[in-house]
């Protein structure tokens, strides 16, 4: 985890920020309800320097950006623009003003197409009504030849990979004159590659005079490019340093607050028999492109299987089909012995599979049950919670406070209702109810996306004894480290296929870069981008 | 390469559908004159209003609001002109009354939905009872309008054989109709108006990002939208009928929806949704006096091919993906 | 509290509207409640309308639980009517008890078959409920016009009008207490308990709050779309059926739904989607019905009076406070009552 040396050559050439000051933010403070998502933040950037602003989820980093960019407004204190406090009214104003966003989810209409997209809000008209998308087009081509970041102007943004959509969404903060421009997790989609080419770009756009604002929870790229480091926590700013002064185990200790280090305690697996064995699966995503394309993997009783890779690759996809959720086109998915490929989702939470879903809020919980309907959403159906259709209430609430205990649920009663309680919280209530019932297999998608450490740490030490006690677990995770932590095998996925295979004691981060780019171990590099489109 | 391929097709059937059922018209024409004039006429008759109801939806939809009280707002806006027409004498003044019952309902829903977010589907329902409410407790029997509207013959135009006796032999209601759909549709895809209009609709968030007031412009495309339902129920009292009977809209709102689905959100292809009803129904009508069909039956038509056509249609388009959902700032996606 | 302020607000603009016909509205409100309360055959026909009232409720509540809107009450409940007369003319000789029974199986199952129709079309098909059900009262409108007029039409009669139900298998009330309400009022009670404690009111209520959580739980939305709209249907189309044997002049003719499909919709709102709720629910909503034509006759105000007041209430009940009490659990992303016409 020490890549300072990595740090690309355009960061360093570069010339030394001013004193100018393009944003001051003085005392600033937003709550919702009773979470205080921001508290007394003061800040500032001058022109041409790289500002990065470090926390986990939830410390408060994009609740600040929104404010900056007139999103919402703070509850208390001042944000400064060029000397000029007048308060943001809306994005209009801010982006009036010089700022310019690119946001974690990227404000694209899908749609539509990359010239119609950067003309939204400020479109040129020809005689008076008529859209000028000519003149659109043109604005495309140049600001693309300008920045060195090629799109073309009539590709629909819904057809465009990620990677491109990013770069629309760049092209279309800077279409603006812009002196500061914020990021918002850029680079939460793109693979190592993309993310050192995005990094250039910052790094040229502070060359030429632009302040950058850029969020992230991944500290190689806070040393790779950045100036100067805030980090957050609970809403708070706990520290500011300039970034030839730290290093990543510094910085990590700031962000969570002790020293914590991914590491998880586990003894070498003793893998047994084959628990789950896909086949050559073959998987389509929602707009009926081939998401999974001939994807083969063994898992094994007592072994955890990770899978390494850039989102978007086909992980989902595999995950739904496996658990039932999503009608594979071909290929097979066996559990022992048996054929489960066509099997819905209770008929394959039935035969022993624990799901725990990337999609907590949406698919994980009923956010107006109580926790004890909750824990029981994969099994109300059978006994003892209910026989001939009646449910067993009591059944049910012993169930509930049994789990509650053994999994640290906190939370007032097990009555209440489950969108009371925190992310990580939540989290518990689904890792508790998947392994209640001691699943032959555990698939796992991001089990600790968005929670905080001590349910990390303790969701990571449940998967950990699921393994020893002879369940075979299927790991997807967008956090490299945590594949890494965990896994006794990872497997690296791209474009739907694996792509290799490694020992999970292999901690060849530039390696597991590659492949996750789509390199093939051994081969020189090809370019990645239009080979993810195929 | 697949996408040229497609794109061909799509406008080979744009431009081939249309002038096939113009020459099938044509050649029915040349073989039995009164017969293919009178149906063309019917058609169109029975398709007016039904453009007109389905455009208000598409505006809305488009938005991002779902309107499924245009059945009130044709119903509320037929009973304010047809009256105000006989108490004043006027017909002018009758349209405008139509016009403005349309814009009135339009701005009600155009409220609950967007302003208190209210669920778009129940707040539509409730505007067709309060409607069906308001026009049966009002209604009064013996009204009669002053004079029937007029109908004008186009310059020009109207002699033309059969498209000139259907389209522009009509009272104005009709041929303001069959002007506004092209011109909407031009609006909606070459003005920034109609990219606005479609990126709240779609993808409210980034609209709000660019600076566009995602609330203010519903609400005003909503109300704007009850001109047009407002037109389609003055059509129906005071040009295809010149009386107002309860409950005389018998559903077209609703028929409206199923036409505005059937033509993708697109006006134009609403227009060619429109007439397929229109064609289908003054097939059957026609068809009676040849076979023994029980008059009833004829009467279902509409509704049994608005179940067909939404069946066939519904996952085969695509719907503006923010419809329905109240936008709520900062709070996007 | 909630139904309590929207039907004060109702009342008040009613009160006004009655005010502007040059009518005290004090003693019109008490004309219209005491005959329906108090007179004898008031009662009896405030009665004999809570029983359909309260199922057309019920139609509307159940399938709400899992954020389907079924507007068709009215036409699932004409199904369910002339299948009964259907069936009774059939049985026309066979034992009163018998015609009873079949003639009550057969409301249930028409009933049942035309909401379905709605609920298979939005599970394949992703046909938006309102207006297939609003097409389907149409299209159900239409063909009882011609089975009224032709198969299944009574030639002694002047009007298009079902043979009666043969006399012994007529069921008039007892006393005031028609036959239909203990069935009506175990109904609801036995709904409320089928949503709380069984594993199929599990099912709906977790479709409603979130589809997504509910699919990845192995629930089928498909299937319990159908099932709703099925025993929704099957309510009205009972409600059908008890009209037909139960209500004078025991046969099918016009107007027998009256404005069944629009009052279910209010009372389902005013009981804030519960079935225990229909009950009062219907029962004043019933009394305004039962009323109307003694209050025309009583004060010279028309009889639509009534449905202004109802509309008014239905408006004030759905209007965005009550509606965020009632479906504040249903507030959850992505489950609101309109979300798209698509699949």
């Amino acid at each position: 985890m020490t890549q300072a040396e990595s740090r690309p050559e355009a960061a360093r050439g570069r010339p030394p920020s001013t004193e100018e000051r393009v944003l001051e933010l003085q005392g600033l403070s937003k709550s919702y309800g009773a979470v205080h998502a921001n508290s007394d933040i003061t800040l500032h950037i001058g022109r041409g320097e790289i500002v990065a602003l470090l926390g986990e989820n939830g410390a408060g980093k994009s609740t600040l950006v929104k404010q900056i960019f007139g999103l919402t407004r703070p509850d208390a204190g001042r944000i400064v623009i060029k000397g000029d406090s007048t308060p943001i009214k809306d994005p209009k104003d801010a982006i009036r003003r010089g700022i310019g966003m690119v946001h974690q989810h990227f404000q694209l209409v899908p749609v539509m197409t990359v010239a119609e997209n950067l003309i939204l809000g400020h479109e040129p008209v020809r005689g008076g009504i008529r859209l000028d998308l000519a003149a659109a087009r043109m604005m495309v081509r140049e600001l693309s030849e300008k920045h060195g970041l090629a799109v073309d102007p009539d590709a629909r943004i819904e057809d465009l990979p990620v990677g491109a959509q990013q770069r629309v969404e760049i092209l279309k903060a800077l279409s603006h004159r812009v002196d500061l421009l914020i990021l918002d997790e850029p680079t939460a989609v793109l693979t190592p590659q993309e993310t050192d080419e995005l990094l250039g770009v910052l790094s040229e756009l502070a060359a030429a005079g632009t302040a950058i604002v850029f969020i992230t929870h991944k500290l190689r790229e806070v040393l790779a490019v950045a100036d100067r480091v805030y980090v957050l926590r609970r809403g708070r700013v706990v520290g500011t340093v300039p970034t030839d002064e730290t290093d990543a185990a510094r910085l990590a200790t700031m962000m969570v607050g002790h020293d914590v280090i991914l590491r998880v305690d586990k003894k070498p697996s003793t893998p047994g028999k084959a628990v789950l064995s896909v086949r050559d699966l073959v998987v389509r995503d929602n707009r009926r492109l081939t998401a999974v394309d001939g994807f083969s993997i063994e898992v094994r009783a007592g072994e955890i299987v990770g899978i390494a890779g850039v989102e978007g690759n086909g992980q989902r996809e595999l995950v739904e089909a496996i658990a039932g959720m999503r009608s594979p086109l071909s290929g097979t998915v066996r559990l022992g012995d048996r054929d489960i490929t066509r099997f819905n989702a209770a008929d394959t939470n039935a035969a022993g599979v624990g799901h725990i879903p990337e999609d907590r809020e949406r698919h994980g919980i009923v956010a107006s049950y109580s926790i004890a309907d909750n824990l029981v959403l994969n099994c109300f159906d059978s006994e003892p919670y209910s026989r001939h259709w009646i449910r067993n209430i009591s059944a049910i609430r012993e169930h509930a406070i049994a789990l509650r205990a053994e999994f640290d649920i906190r939370s007032a009663s097990i009555d209440a209702t489950a969108g009371s309680l925190s992310g990580g919280n939540k989290q518990k209530v689904v890792v508790a109810r998947e392994m209640a019932a001691r699943p032959r297999l555990l698939v796992a998608a991001q089990p600790t996306r968005g929670v905080d450490i001590g349910a990390i740490e303790l969701i990571h030490r449940r998967i950990v004894e699921a393994r020893d006690a002879g369940a075979a677990v299927l790991l997807v995770s967008a956090e490299l480290d945590e594949v890494l932590s965990l896994a006794d095998r990872v497997a690296v996925i791209h474009a739907g296929k694996v792509v290799a295979e490694l020992p999970g004691d292999l901690v060849d981060r530039a390696e597991i870069g590659r492949l996750m780019a789509g390199e093939r171990p051994g081969v020189p590099p090809t370019d990645h981008r239009s080979d993810g489109e195929s | 390469m697949a996408g040229i391929v497609t794109w061909q097709f799509r406008h080979l059937l744009a431009i081939g559908t249309p002038l096939l059922i113009l020459i099938a018209a044509y050649l029915f024409y040349f073989v039995d004159q009164t017969v293919a004039t009178s149906m063309c006429a019917n058609a169109w008759f029975f398709a007016v209003p039904l453009v007109l109801g389905a455009l208000t939806g598409v505006i809305g939809e488009r938005s991002g609001v779902v309107n499924i009280g245009i059945e009130g707002q044709m119903l509320t806006a037929a009973f304010a002109s047809f009256f105000t027409a006989a108490a004043t004498k006027s017909l002018v003044a009758g349209v405008a009354a139509g016009i403005l019952a349309g814009v009135a309902m339009g701005a009600f829903l155009a409220w609950t939905t967007v302003t208190a977010r209210m669920d778009q589907i129940i707040a539509g329902v409730a505007i067709n009872i309060v409607a069906t409410g308001i026009t049966s407790f009002f209604y009064k029997s013996g009204a009669q309008l002053p004079v029937n509207m007029p109908q004008w013959n186009v310059p020009v135009l109207s002699k033309i054989p059969l498209i000139g006796e259907t389209f522009f032999q009509t009272g104005p209601i009709a041929l303001f109709a069959l002007l506004i759909a092209p011109v909407l549709h031009f609006a909606m895809f070459r003005t920034r108006w109609g990219l606005r209009t479609r990126a709240i609709g779609e993808y409210p968030s980034a609209a709000d990002t660019a600076g566009i007031n995602v609330n203010r412009m519903r609400f005003v495309n909503v109300v704007l939208a009850g001109i047009l339902a407002g037109a389609a129920g003055t059509y129906l009292s005071m040009e295809a009928t010149s009386s107002f009977s309860r409950g005389m809209t018998a559903g077209r709102g609703f028929l409206a929806l199923a036409i505005m689905i059937f033509g993708a959100w697109r006006p134009l292809r609403v227009v060619a949704a429109a007439l397929f009803f229109g064609f289908a129904n003054a097939l059957a009508s026609q068809l009676q006096g040849v076979v023994d069909i029980p008059q009833q039956f004829v009467t279902l038509l509409p509704y049994v091919l608005t179940l067909a056509v939404l069946a066939i249609a519904a996952g085969r388009v695509r719907a503006p993906a923010a419809e329905g959902v109240p936008f709520i700032k900062g709070e996007g996606q | 509290m909630v139904p309590l302020v929207a039907l004060a607000a109702a009342f008040s603009v009613g009160a006004l509207l009655i005010r502007s016909q040059g009518v005290n509205p004090a003693y019109a409100y008490e004309s219209l409640f005491s005959y329906a309360l108090l007179d004898g055959s008031g009662l009896t026909a405030t009665l004999q309308k809570v029983v359909p009232l309260v199922l057309c409720g019920l139609a509307v509540a159940i399938p709400l639980r899992l954020g389907l809107f079924n507007i068709g009450g009215q036409g699932q409940f004409m199904v369910g009517a002339i299948g009964a007369a259907a069936a009774a003319y059939a049985l026309r000789s066979a034992p009163g008890i018998v015609t009873i029974i079949v003639t009550m199986v057969v409301g249930v199952l028409a009933g049942s078959m035309w909401a379905s129709i709605a609920g298979l079309l939005k599970a394949a098909r992703g046909v938006h409920e309102v207006i297939s059900t609003i097409m389907l009262n149409s299209v159900a409108g239409g063909l009882i016009d011609w089975m009224l007029n032709g198969p299944l039409a009574d030639e002694q009669v002047p009007y298009p009008a079902s043979h009666a139900v043969p006399g012994s298998a007529q069921l008039p009330p007892i006393g005031v207490v028609p036959i239909g309400l203990p069935v009506a009022v175990t109904l609801a009670v036995a709904t409320a308990w089928l949503l709380r404690r069984t594993t199929i009111g599990f099912r709906f209520e977790t479709v409603g709050r979130n589809r997504y959580a509910a699919s990845y739980a192995g629930i089928s939305i498909r299937t319990t779309t159908v099932v709703a709209m099925g025993i929704a249907g099957g309510c009205a189309g009972l409600s059908g059926g008890i009209e037909l044997v139960g209500v004078e002049p025991y046969r099918y003719q016009d107007g027998i739904a009256a404005s069944l499909g629009f009052d279910g919709i209010t009372i389902a709102l005013l009981a804030r989607g519960n079935p225990i709720g229909t009950i009062p629910a219907a029962l004043l909503v019933a009394a305004m019905r039962a009323g109307a034509p003694h209050l025309a006759l009583d004060t010279g105000l028309r009889p639509e009076i009534v449905d202004m007041v109802l509309a008014i209430t239905l408006l004030f009940v759905s209007l965005p406070l009550v509606v965020k009490l009632i479906f504040r659990k249903h507030a959850a992303k992505g489950s609101q009552l309109a979300s798209s016409w698509g699949a």
